[in-house]
């Protein structure tokens, strides 16, 4: 059931364009990510939710009801701010109290409630500090509290983990899933962390300069990118620009790679993940190359190649360590299945 | 081991306390001096006039006495006393009611109005302050602008007597002052983060209830600032209830001007001096205590 219906949204500062033409449908329940480089108009996107900017065009629905036009403190959604906006006059337990007492709850339940959520958060013996005696990690967790002890129909939360330390966000992702799970709010959540998006998300809206590239459940993306920025943009890819004929896909100065051609005749994109790469002896793959670098990562080492002809470096992962030195002739293999063809 | 441990971290310490404390003597010593030699030693020694009786052509007779003190009492200096901490409050109240609404509205203007409107409310101090209060006679006086109007519209048969009175004063003082109240208040909501007034609204706070929770308590500390600002210079001003008072309502400051120059008791216009030097630490106390207070609420 969609809970949310964002359609044909968009917004100019000036010449800058932040959101064009955006259309998402958000499900009941979802945990949806944001995910795109840096200004092309995630948060912007999240305040029009809040209520605190408002589209040059477009409409925004939660429940079929006209969301754009409920004053922003009548919304039944709560945005965890990217600068957090921490309260400064107020301690933690008040500023996390604060959504609770404008909800007129008994204070014996808010007292409960922010107990519970600032336990969750790690931060139950910082209950009496000010934001500005609180680390930066401490502030964002602040924030986390402050928005999802609302349990509100839907969180927007901001790049809510980003200053957290490894072991801290994995708790928190846990909890964020739990509160999913078990309370059913709805999660649109803005990361610049891809893995973070992939393990955490439901499905994942890809933007860039203030379109939507693409949205799809986790694997879908990663396999199956539609764009060639998408293609590019999530997880390691080695991109070979060519052209689609009768005949196949032939890129400039390598000849014929192998995929299946899906696209019309003209200029595509082909992309073919390190993992999917595969070494071989020279001569009989898709193309030959010169190992260049070896590089070890534990469970995975990742080799460079250097192919005549292709002005990026073709990456390879293989599992374990590689047995292969710099400077080793080597071709390069992969199942026409696994390659992806994208419009250019 | 953990001998050369203490010492590392010994060394690597901020250096000693004497270099902070040149450097804040170096900076410190002309501010100081000035105020020093040219405020606070003239101070002390006119207060010291209080301990003496009056000489007869001025200056005083060197033999202690408390009676100074004593003449305090007299239900005439504390009536003008207590008016003059009345009109100062009430001016106060006044700039502060019109002021934070102004200094409010200013900070949301877009940018090129907050200069302009800026500009404005400055503009006033480039006229002497003298000038600006005659110019309030002009307007108020018997055949004067206002009155003229007023007449000519028909809406009152005779001149009305709007000079010479306390809220002739009160409204001299507003004038001369309010401008104090509305650049500390200005600046404090011009500085604070709109995000916050956003968080407020996002947890459920409808704009009302943002204002009190938020915006007034971020924003007081420095509209008690403004307060004192507007308070102090009112409670001693002797030139607005001279002029717009005419003499009929007189005020502290007069009081301790009369008895220097035209009194010529130096002793009892030192006393007089120190109570209001001594309301004025007794609030400028005050509005501190009470902003820190905001501040940890
Ligand atoms: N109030 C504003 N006035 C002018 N330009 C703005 C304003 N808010 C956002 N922009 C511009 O709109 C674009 C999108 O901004 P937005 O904050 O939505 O980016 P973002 O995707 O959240 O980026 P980041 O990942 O860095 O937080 C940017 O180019 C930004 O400079
Ligand atoms: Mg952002």
């Amino acid at each position: 059931m969609t809970l949310l219906s964002i359609e044909g949204v968009s917004r100019k500062f000036g010449d800058v364009v932040a959101l064009s033409d955006v259309t998402l449908d958000i499900k009941a329940g979802e945990f949806f990510a944001l995910l795109g480089p840096s200004g092309c108009g995630k948060t912007t996107l999240l305040r029009i939710l809040a209520g605190f900017e408002w589209p040059d065009r477009g409409n925004v629905r939660l429940d079929g009801a006209d969301l754009l036009r409920q004053p922003p403190h009548r919304r039944p959604v709560n945005l965890m701010f990217q600068s957090y906006a921490l309260f400064p006059h107020m301690t933690v337990a008040k500023n996390v109290a604060y959504g609770l007492e404008r909800e007129g709850l008994p204070r014996a339940e808010i007292k409960t409630r922010v107990g519970e959520v600032l336990e969750k958060v790690g931060l139950d013996t910082m209950a009496g500090r000010r934001p500005a005696q609180l680390s930066g990690g401490q502030q964002q967790r602040v924030a986390l509290a402050r928005a999802i002890v609302k349990r509100p129909r839907m969180l927007l939360l901001d790049e809510p983990l980003s200053a957290l330390d490894k072991k801290v966000r994995a708790e928190m992702q846990l909890e964020l899933k739990r509160l999913q799970h078990e309370v059913g709010i709805t999660f649109v959540v803005v990361t610049h962390d891809q893995e973070e998006a992939m393990s955490l998300a439901d499905r994942i809206a890809v933007m860039d300069n203030g379109l939507i590239e693409q949205v799809d459940a986790p694997i879908a993306l990663y396999d199956r990118p539609r764009t060639r920025f998408v293609a590019d943009f999530i997880g390691a890819n080695n991109l070979f620009t060519g052209t689609v004929t009768a005949g196949g896909f032939e890129v400039p100065g390598l000849g014929p790679l192998p995929c299946k051609t899906d696209l019309p005749n003209g200029i595509a994109v082909l992309a073919v993940r390190p993992e999917r790469v595969r070494l071989g002896d020279p001569g009989r793959g898709a193309a030959d190359g010169t190992v260049v670098d070896v590089s070890f990562f534990g469970g995975i080492s990742h080799i460079a190649v250097d192919v005549p002809g292709h002005d990026r470096k073709v990456l390879v992962a293989t599992q374990g360590s590689a047995r292969i030195a710099p400077g080793a002739a080597v071709g390069l293999f992969w199942n026409p299945d696994d390659a992806v063809l994208v419009p250019a | 081991m953990s001998g050369n441990l203490t010492k590392a971290s010994e060394t690597s310490r901020r250096p000693p306390g004497w270099g902070r404390a040149a450097a804040a003597v170096f900076f410190l010593a002309p501010g100081l001096t000035a105020l020093i030699v040219l405020a606070i030693v003239p101070m002390i020694l006119m207060l010291t006039y209080m301990f003496f009786p009056r000489g007869r052509f001025g200056g005083v007779v060197y033999e202690f006495t408390l009676e100074n003190f004593a003449r305090l009492n007299d239900p005439l200096y504390l009536g003008v006393i207590g008016d003059s901490l009345v009109i100062a409050g009430l001016v106060t109240l006044i700039a502060l009611l019109i002021g934070y609404p102004t200094a409010y509205a200013i900070a949301q203007l877009p940018p090129r109005w907050k200069t302009i409107a800026l500009v404005a409310i400055m503009l006033p101090f480039w006229t002497n302050f003298l000038i600006r209060i005659y110019a309030w006679i002009v307007l108020l006086s018997g055949p004067g602008l206002v009155n003229d109007a007023l007449t000519g519209l028909g809406l009152v048969d005779e001149p009305l007597e709007l000079l010479y009175n306390e809220g002739t004063i009160v409204l001299g003082l507003v004038y001369g002052y309010l401008s104090l109240m509305i650049l500390p208040i200005y600046s404090a909501v011009e500085k604070l983060d709109p995000r916050l007034r956003e968080a407020s609204a996002n947890l459920g706070a409808s704009p009302f209830r943002t204002f009190l929770s938020v915006t007034l308590p971020l924003t007081l500390p420095s509209a008690l600032i403004g307060a004192v600002l507007v308070f102090v210079p009112s409670f001693g001003n002797y030139v607005v209830p001279e002029l717009l008072g005419g003499g009929k309502a007189i005020m502290v400051g007069n009081m301790i001007r009369d008895q220097f120059l035209k009194a010529r008791d130096w002793p009892f216009g030192a006393t007089l001096a120190l109570v209001m030097i001594v309301f004025t630490f007794v609030l400028l106390i005050a509005q501190a205590v009470a902003s820190r207070r905001v501040r940890n609420a």
